[in-house]
């Protein structure tokens, strides 16, 4: 019986799932039946009825939507419709703005990750980010990276150098850096630091990937390389970008979702959204009425 | 005629901009003045490293190295207050206070900034003093232990105030950068925040550092004023600022005395430039190194 669930969760592709996310007792109430349903396109993250206010002001109004594993899935919408708060409550860095408030459930693998059990830090280390300013700290290019291995524990030097060169590797910018891995992250180009940035999140091995609007400060070079990389990352992992830009989410997307005003108002495989839009009102944004 | 009109007030906002430094010139011109004719009585070096402050004997003796060592040797005590202190607390209010404490400590703060330093020395003569006499059983509780304490406690809100700006100055990416590859608030503040307004905080720490130095009215009622080199805490000590307000009003104009004071006065006028340099330094590179420009 034992073997079964183990090789269940292989299939499922849930044998990184971390205990440690789940703290003590909570971890047996987390989701009673998990084991015993049925194998299918179950989606690696999912929310459910998600409302979110800032104060008084609703942002997000009943957002229900999943996100399966290796693919990319676009959300696009006019500015002020939601799509980066939704983005940042994936892995709740939203939380960290004074004053807010969600409803709802987001699931990660199942488990909810507002639930007291979830430690964030440990949920963020499972759901990276890349942001819409490329933001690397203030240290050198193999600190940038090395950091979050170490505040992840690691302890031993060849690992961790193993795995920055690895990072740096898989983010396509090894050869541009490789000489200079002491000099000060801020003296990269703009494309260079987003993927640096974008390798700082792959060192510490997360699951999902969130990118918030990751090209919307590059120029079109830079987006072009960092568009190619979202694509190779696809193949290991489950990403959701927030892209303003119509072209962009054609371009890297399995799947699109639309949002408007605090809702989610279609959803469905890019190709389709973009060829015949069910709802009228994404048919008005991308053939570019409004927005 | 219009033009004519905003030249004139152009020409009015430049001198009063430039009086600070003419002020700035008039004052070291004093000090140089005055101060340097009291090498004709004692060298340069003697005045420096001489361990004798006898400015009243007969042949008077102006060794001011007592005098320089007791005002960094209170200054450095202080600092091991003010630093703890002050850094604590911007770190506390920027990093953990809720709005609502925010908006008490703060004034709190800045109050305790602003409460004049003869009410320090006040509090340090009246209460601190007898408490530390008891507490370590000295001869006496006016001692550099005394009046590092209180001075530590004074320039602690320079220190926490311009630290909290400085924090205030790290940008939020830098945070969120750290939060999203799974450190905790802990490891964000020592590792990211913390060397991110580093030399912020060291230029907050120097600026603190000079206030003490400065400090007059306190140390004089406090720090004990006898002349010696201080060898512990416990002892009394005389600093420079204690030494030429106690000293001046009894030093005959144009005596050797009085230039040994004025003498004191520019040693320390040139210790606090440096520290001021010191922090302007620390705090450009630290505008580099966040990547703003000056």
């Amino acid at each position: 019986m034992h073997d079964a669930v183990i090789d269940y969760e292989r299939q499922m592709g849930m044998e990184n799932f971390h205990p440690s996310l789940v703290r003590g007792p909570a971890g047996a109430d987390a989701e009673p039946g998990r084991e015993r349903r049925p194998p299918g396109p179950e989606p690696k993250l999912t929310a459910r009825g998600v409302n979110f206010y800032y104060g008084s002001k609703q942002a997000l109004r009943g957002i229900s939507i999943g996100f399966s594993r290796r693919r990319v899935t676009a959300i696009i919408g006019p500015s002020g419709c939601g799509k980066s708060t939704f983005i940042r409550l994936l892995n709740r860095m939203q939380e960290l703005v004074p004053g807010t408030r969600m409803e709802g459930e987001i699931l990660l693998d199942g488990m909810d990750i507002m639930s007291p059990a979830c430690d964030p830090p440990e949920l963020r280390k499972r759901v990276g980010m890349v942001f819409q300013k490329p933001n690397p700290f203030p240290k050198t290019i193999y600190e940038n990276i090395a950091y979050g291995l170490e505040v992840n524990g690691a302890r031993d030097r060849n690992l961790i150098e193993e795995k920055v060169v690895d990072s740096l590797k898989k983010a396509a910018l090894w050869g541009e850096v490789k000489d200079r891995l002491k000099d000060s992250a801020l003296g990269l180009s703009g494309g260079q630091q987003q993927r640096l940035c974008i390798a700082r999140c792959l060192a510490v091995e997360p699951e999902v990937i969130l990118f918030d609007e990751p090209c919307a400060s590059l120029d079109p070079i830079s987006t072009g390389k960092v568009e190619e990389l979202i694509l190779e990352l696809k193949k290991d992992y489950t990403i959701v970008i927030v892209t303003h830009n119509m072209q962009q989410a054609a371009r890297v997307s399995d799947r699109t979702a639309f949002f408007l005003m605090g809702e989610l108002v279609e959803e469905g495989d890019t190709e389709r959204i973009f060829k015949a839009p069910r709802d009228r009102r994404t048919e008005d944004y991308i053939t570019g009425r409004f927005g | 005629m219009k033009n004519r009109r905003e030249r004139l007030i152009k020409y009015l906002f430049a001198a009063l901009a430039f009086s600070s430094l003419a002020f700035l010139a008039g004052i070291v011109l004093v000090l140089f003045l005055e101060g340097l004719p009291v090498f004709r009585t004692v060298s340069p070096w003697a005045f420096l490293t001489g361990r004798n402050w006898y400015p009243t004997a007969s042949p008077p003796e102006f060794g001011a190295l007592p005098l320089v060592l007791g005002s960094l040797w209170v200054t450095a005590g202080a600092l091991l207050i003010c630093v703890p202190l002050g850094v604590g607390s911007a770190l506390y209010l920027h990093e953990l206070a809720g709005p609502r404490r925010r908006a008490v400590l703060k004034p709190v703060l800045e109050i305790l900034a602003s409460v004049p330093s003869i009410v320090y020395g006040f509090f340090g003569m009246v209460v601190l003093a007898p408490f530390l006499q008891n507490a370590f059983a000295l001869p006496i509780g006016l001692c550099s232990l005394t009046a590092s304490v209180i001075l530590g406690v004074m320039a602690s809100p320079t220190v926490a105030s311009i630290a909290e700006d400085a924090l205030g100055y790290v940008p939020r990416s830098f945070r969120e950068a750290s939060f999203a590859v799974g450190a905790d608030r802990w490891q964000t503040l020592t590792r990211v925040i913390m060397p991110a307004a580093g030399s912020g905080i060291s230029t907050a720490v120097i600026l603190g550092m000079s206030r003490a130095i400065g400090e007059t009215m306190t140390v004089l009622m406090v720090a004990g004023g006898s002349a010696m080199i201080p060898r512990s805490f416990f002892d009394p000590v005389r600093p420079m600022t204690a030494a030429i307000a106690a000293e001046m009003g009894e030093a005959p104009v144009g005596s050797s005395h009085y230039h040994a004071l004025f003498a004191v006065a520019l040693l320390l006028f040139l210790i606090t430039f440096l520290f001021n340099i010191a922090a302007e330094l620390v705090s450009r590179r630290y505008r580099l190194r966040l990547g703003l420009s000056r």
